[in-house]
């Protein structure tokens, strides 16, 4: 493909991108269907959120405290702290994105976990051609895979029945288990996991999630 | 469903401002490597906290039910080192089966 100084090439990213583009799109399948069973937050909403968001753990954290009875606010601030790694990922990804602000606002929404990790070139360096291809082949499947599931999720009936309520912490086991690679991450993960267990009986649903965030100062403990 | 767009909403407009802080405001600059440190055990901290409330939570109520039971073979199957999909197929067809045969 050819290049201007200020295009990109999105091919290589994009093809790269395909094999999990499919495991994303199945993902967003079982977000829509979650979204639409009983006490979910609506399929126009899940669709809007997997179009503006963006965040796949972010999404079902949500849209969980949503169905546990959880407040928006704690909702939503448990949603942003999830993703406020986004903020040292962003940064280690801004060198390599081009154009103005705008356009940098614009690219910056196509990065995820998977899209970061595709374009991580080693030592530092992004591909930020390979970034942006990847992440508008993610961002279709993901968008696309909520449309089928919320459609599709409607004619599912009862998701207890089906065991759809122990998807939801099942995917979350799933998605820590891929973090736990350092003793710190351990440990915050044990202490997260104790703080929520203290406080569900004591506080409102939801702010167990949040008061666990603050685990991660672990890493200020001085060994 | 007012309550649902405020979240979809706020997440929304919260996770497009946390997404473009860097490219748009700090160019190539770094964090300091403490902060850095305590965002990156956000995310286990987190999601563990997710797992114990998605599975033994009910509004502000610990209880021991079906969901129990899949995320035990949930973790069966990621020690077998299985695919993120089948690992939550499988919790959902034991809390599923769970219930048919009314253990939980």
């Amino acid at each position: 493909m050819s290049e201007t100084p200020t295009g990109l090439s999105f091919r290589p990213g994009a093809v790269t991108a395909l094999p999990l583009a499919l495991i994303v799109g199945l993902f967003g399948v079982s977000f829509g269907v979650l979204s639409v069973s009983s006490g979910g937050i609506g399929a126009v909403q899940a669709v809007v959120m997997s179009a503006s968001t963006f965040a796949g753990s972010a999404q079902f954290a949500a849209a969980s405290i949503v169905a546990t009875g959880g407040q928006p606010i704690t909702a939503i601030a448990a949603a942003l702290l999830l993703n406020a790694r986004y903020v040292p990922i962003g940064i280690s990804i801004a060198r390599f994105l081009p154009g103005g602000r705008l356009r940098r606002f614009v690219l910056a929404q196509l990065v995820v976990d998977e899209s970061w990790a595709l374009a991580a070139k080693g030592s530092g360096e992004f591909d930020g051609h390979r970034l942006v291809g990847a992440g508008v082949v993610l961002w279709l499947a993901w968008v696309a895979g909520t449309v089928i599931g919320v459609i599709g999720g409607e004619a599912l009936g009862d998701p207890a029945r089906l065991g759809l309520d122990a998807a939801f912490p099942a995917l979350f086991l799933g998605l820590l288990a891929r973090q736990l690679r350092s003793r710190p991450a351990v440990a915050a993960a044990l202490l997260g996991a104790a703080i929520t267990v203290a406080l569900t009986p004591i506080t409102p649903p939801g702010v167990p999630i949040i008061a666990a965030s603050a685990a991660a100062l672990i890493a200020l403990v001085r060994r | 469903m007012t309550e649902a767009w405020l979240v979809v909403i706020g997440v929304g407009l919260g996770t497009m401002a946390i997404k473009s802080a860097g490219p748009v405001l700090l160019g190539g600059r770094a964090l300091p490597p403490r902060i850095g440190a305590v965002v990156a055990l956000l995310a286990p901290a987190l999601l563990a906290a997710l797992v114990v409330s998605a599975s033994v939570s009910s509004g502000s109520e610990l209880v021991a039910d079906a969901r129990l039971i899949g995320v035990g073979a949930a973790a069966v199957a990621l020690s077998l080192r299985a695919p993120i999909l089948v690992v939550v197929l499988v919790a959902a067809a034991a809390a599923a089966l769970a219930r048919v045969w009314g253990i939980a």
